[in-house]
């Protein structure tokens, strides 16, 4: 087997995140692919870490998980926050930039 | 070559020369109304001041021998840029002499009859600071030693002549006389600037010294060239055809302009032009023969539309015209004409300024009325008017002893040593100048009074018949003065060159001819209109005076050809900014306005549609990139 | 491992199928607690294949941070924004989904081909080296996080501050009025409508104290407040037994 199957694998999660992201319209959800594409992202650093013999990409996926880490908790915070005033998780919902 | 000699002595203050007259203007034209009670006298002085300098001068300089006549005065360098330069620099050699004296002589008579002419005019002292500011001008053309500053005095006289046409600005004639006689006059200084422009780009200067020491290494097509232009300014100032029609429209303003400037002065700076530009006419053959025809030309359309017009300023502006197609067609002759074309000038300077200040007598007691159908039988009644006139009309008749007669008939001859047909149109031209004064003082001075209800003629004041009297003496004596007493053709040898060719028949022969050829002229002109009554209302006449009382249809020619072109150009630029040019630029705005409406609907303030531009944006990179790699 | 032994292609063919559902059942759940756990499953197959990759340190971080924590902070936010918030299943924004699926289709195609053109004979190198440096994984991933990397491991951890900080702000519930005390509480329940007292428990003589057991009126009906609201939108309510009621009203003596 070609170890760049696991790079294979890598852009399909990527893209089914993708996918994630633009078509379901609860935030939350939509959340939740974004961690599927960082993690597919994170895949992929471990694989050729792997194929270059350095620890560079591992390192680097560890960076990868702390900021995920934080960015999910901020996400979520203000997820909250914007439920408490609008009652409702819809992405399509906050559209004032409209023209 | 002349060499110049430094500025020593009285020489020194040919600089005044212009001051007193430009300070006269000044003080005039910026002092306001409070100079309104001295300021006519101011005028008089300061022109007379420079009269009397130039006479200390010409003494001066007649003392000297004839080789260090030419005295040169450098002011400051007025431009200098890399490669090019031109200087506040005065020459006054015998040629520039004698147009000074023309200048501050007949200028100063002038404003002393306009002391008495204007006296009655609120605003005289305006038109006296624009007398002054012309006769600056008038001399800074003649004294200066290079083009450059040539154009500044070509282009001050212009001025004047533009401010002084249209002096009475309330009369919608006289304004549009005074734009006409700009606007054609503009068109000669096209020439005039593009002459010096090619002079620039050929010598490398434009100063009198070295275009003339090098002309002989310049070819021949180049100095065509600068002929040709210098002609054609020539023509616009000295109303030459084909840029004569605003001469007669110029008669609008005070009969003093008229004498001063549209008979002795400003007109004859086109004369001067082209005898000062002598080095490049004596070696372009083209451009001196379309001189001679354009002086020809004029000599005969000047005396034919003078003979048909019933203003008595018309027809002496006519006769301008023709007069000094005579001195054009003399300096397109060469060496051979041009000590002639400029005794011409000087003459009638002389007799034509008295013969304008006569008639302007006969207006002013006539209440202003310049219908000569309206005059008749004044002699008895302007005894001092009548007899300067007398002496004026025999002087340019060419009558011996009278001044006209040698200046004109040395034209002549001077013809006939060239050819004999341009001899023969030559008399033929004097005949005709017979015909239409011997009309005008016919129909002024002789016959029955037909004269107004409420007109009384009576004589003018002395302060404007004394310049008459002396006007008149000149048109008596110069002629001989300039050729007996002081040898003119000698004086001015050393500037433009003479030289002299045999003819086959002697010059007593053409001047009897000539004498007989005029005399025929005046007697058809007395039959027509001395022995006759003089009908009130003019006959329609024939084709010819029809065509002479639209002056050659000349406006009409300018009309077709140059007015309704540029109105149609005109019109058609301006239809074209509005459509095409403000409809690309209204369009470019529409058309960003459009865009931008449309573009904004990809705002519709859904993130998810964002992100599905961003994740269609980083597609894109990342094809650019595989396919970047893969080729 | 230089090269793939057959044991790492059967976890990879494994644990690579079953991300992929994972990551399918992701976007294709309507309830958003059956994304969650799906994202889950994914999340721990990926942390086998980190570890068949000589990353055991990262796979097991990736089970304890993403897993653990991660996903159990989306759970708990998905119970107070609502668990039966679902999605409709009718797409609002014209064409977004087709474009969506071509686009990221499009771009999977693009990375295989791209990244699978370029490493067709690249042989892997491993990292048995790279680990055995320091003796161990854990040990070369500390040696390059505190020397190479230190710069940005001290700003990361200025970021994990940052966020708790940001995270309290933003969740913090400003206090306009004053805390109501347990006096004003009674007075407004009194004199508003509604039940002034304690809600009912499940009664006298109640079998059951179940939370979705109802209590009972005195004329045997069930009280629809001792139920929570929650169960009673699921329908979760134990339906009333008759025969405890019989059984209840013949001890009492047949009293109603």
């Amino acid at each position: 087997m070609n170890p760049a199957n696991y790079i294979i694998l890598s852009a399909i999660l990527f893209s089914l995140g993708a996918i994630g992201v633009l078509v379901r319209r609860n935030a939350i959800i939509v959340f939740m692919s974004v961690e599927l594409m960082l993690n597919a992202a994170n895949l992929a650093f471990v694989a050729f870490a792997r194929m270059n013999g350095n620890l560079d990409g591992q390192v680097a996926a560890f960076f990868v998980m702390v900021v995920a880490a934080a960015e999910v908790v901020v996400g979520l915070a203000i997820i909250v926050t914007i439920f408490r005033s609008r009652r409702s998780a819809s992405i399509d919902e906050p559209n004032l930039l409209k023209y | 070559m002349i060499e110049l000699m430094p500025a020593e002595g009285v020489f020194s203050l040919i600089w005044l020369l212009i001051a007193l007259p430009l300070f006269g203007a000044a003080v005039l034209l910026l002092g306001g109304r409070r100079t309104n009670s001295w300021g006519p006298y101011l005028g008089v002085l300061t022109v007379v001041g420079s009269a009397v300098l130039a006479v200390l001068m010409l003494v001066a300089m007649m003392g000297h021998p004839a080789e260090e006549r030419s005295v040169g005065q450098s002011l400051f360098t007025w431009v200098f840029a890399d490669g090019f330069q031109a200087d506040m620099a005065f020459q006054l050699d015998q040629l520039s002499m004698v147009f000074v004296l023309l200048i501050t002589i007949v200028g100063s008579l002038i404003h002393i009859y306009s002391i008495g002419y204007m006296s009655h005019d609120a605003d005289k002292r305006k038109f006296f600071g624009y007398l002054n500011l012309f006769v600056a001008a008038m001399l800074l053309l003649v004294l200066a030693n290079n083009y450059l500053l040539l154009y500044v005095g070509w282009e001050g006289v212009g001025l004047a002549s533009y401010l002084l046409i249209g002096f009475w600005q309330i009369k919608p004639t006289a304004a549009a006389a005074a734009k006409k006689a700009f606007i054609i006059n503009r068109v000669g200084d096209v020439g005039l600037s593009l002459a010096i422009m090619v002079m620039f780009v050929t010598f490398g200067s434009v100063s009198f010294s070295d275009v003339f020491g090098q002309a002989a290494e310049a070819s021949e097509g180049t100095l065509t060239a600068i002929g040709l232009l210098l002609l054609l300014a020539a023509c616009g100032k000295s109303a030459q055809f084909p840029l004569q029609a605003w001469l007669l429209d110029a008669m609008e303003g005070p009969t003093p302009v008229s004498a001063l400037i549209h008979a002795a002065t400003m007109v004859t700076a086109g004369v001067y032009l082209i005898v000062r530009s002598n080095a490049v006419f004596d070696r372009a053959v083209w451009a001196a023969g379309a001189v001679v025809l354009i002086g020809l030309i004029t000599i005969f359309m000047g005396a034919i539309i003078g003979s048909a017009k019933d203003d008595i300023k018309k027809s002496l502006a006519g006769s301008t015209m023709s007069q000094i197609g005579y001195m054009i067609f003399a300096a397109g002759l060469g060496p051979i004409g041009y000590v002639f074309a400029i005794f011409h000038l000087l003459t009638h300077g002389v007799f034509k300024a008295g013969l304008f200040l006569g008639a302007g007598s006969v207006m002013h007691g006539m209440k202003d009325n310049v219908n000569m159908r309206r005059y008749g039988a004044l002699r008895g009644l302007m005894i001092i008017t009548f007899v300067t006139f007398m002496a004026g009309y025999l002087a340019i008749m060419g009558i011996p002893p009278f001044a006209g007669f040698w200046s004109k008939d040395e034209i002549i001859h001077a013809a006939f040593e060239r050819s004999w047909v341009i001899g023969a149109a030559a008399i033929l031209g004097a005949g005709i100048t017979g015909f239409y004064m011997t009309r005008m003082i016919a129909m002024t001075f002789f016959g029955k009074a037909r004269w107004e209800d409420d007109v009384h003629p009576h004589e003018s004041p002395a302060v404007m018949t004394i310049p008459l009297v002396i006007l008149a003496i000149g048109s008596t004596f110069l002629g001989m003065a300039l050729l007996f007493w002081g040898n003119i053709e000698t004086w001015l040898e050393p500037v433009v060159g003479f030289a002299s060719n045999p003819t086959q028949l002697s010059s007593t022969t053409l001047m009897a001819i000539t004498l007989v050829v005029v005399l025929i002229g005046a007697f058809i002109g007395w039959r027509q209109y001395g022995a006759k009554p003089v009908p009130v209302d003019a006959p329609s006449g024939n084709w010819l005076t029809r065509a002479a009382r639209r002056d050659l249809y000349g406006d009409l020619v300018n009309e077709v050809v140059v007015v309704r072109p540029s109105f149609t150009l005109a019109r058609w630029l301006t239809w074209f900014d509005s459509s095409w040019i403000d409809g690309f630029v209204n369009g470019s705005a529409a058309f960003v306005g459009g865009a931008s409406g449309r573009l904004r609907r990809t705002q519709s303030g859904f993130a998810r549609s964002y992100a599905l531009s961003m994740l269609g944006g980083a597609v894109l990179i990342v094809a650019a990139l595989v396919l970047v790699r893969l080729s | 491992m230089t090269e793939v032994n057959l044991g790492e292609e059967i976890v990879f063919w494994f644990s690579g199928g079953l991300a992929v559902l994972g990551a399918l059942g992701l976007i294709l759940s309507r309830k958003a607690v059956h994304s969650a756990l799906w994202v889950a499953l994914t999340m721990i197959n990926l942390a086998v294949l980190y570890v068949a990759n000589s990353a055991p340190f990262l796979g097991m971080v990736q089970v304890v941070v993403y897993t653990g924590a991660v996903m159990m902070l989306f759970l708990f936010v998905l119970m107070v924004v609502g668990v039966d918030s679902s999605d409709s299943l009718i797409e609002t924004l014209k064409g977004q989904r087709l474009v969506a699926i071509v686009l990221a289709v499009g771009l999977a195609i693009l990375l295989v081909a791209g990244i699978g053109a370029g490493l067709t004979d690249v042989v892997p190198v491993g990292l048995d080296e790279a680990n055995g440096v320091d003796g161990g994984n854990v040990q070369g991933i500390a040696r390059l996080l505190f020397t190479d990397y230190l710069v940005a491991f001290e700003v990361t951890s200025a970021l994990l501050i940052t966020a708790a900080l940001g995270a309290m702000v933003l969740a913090h519930r400003e206090r306009w009025l004053p805390r109501a005390s347990q006096e004003e509480l009674s007075k407004a329940r009194f004199i508003g409508a509604g039940h002034p007292g304690n809600l009912p428990s499940s009664g006298t003589y109640a079998r059951h104290n179940a939370v979705d057991t109802p209590a009972l009126l005195p004329d045997g009906s069930p009280s629809a407040q001792s139920i929570p609201g929650p169960l009673v939108a699921r329908g979760d309510v134990r339906p009333v037994d008759h025969h405890e009621v019989e059984q209840i009203e013949s001890l009492g003596g047949g009293s109603k």
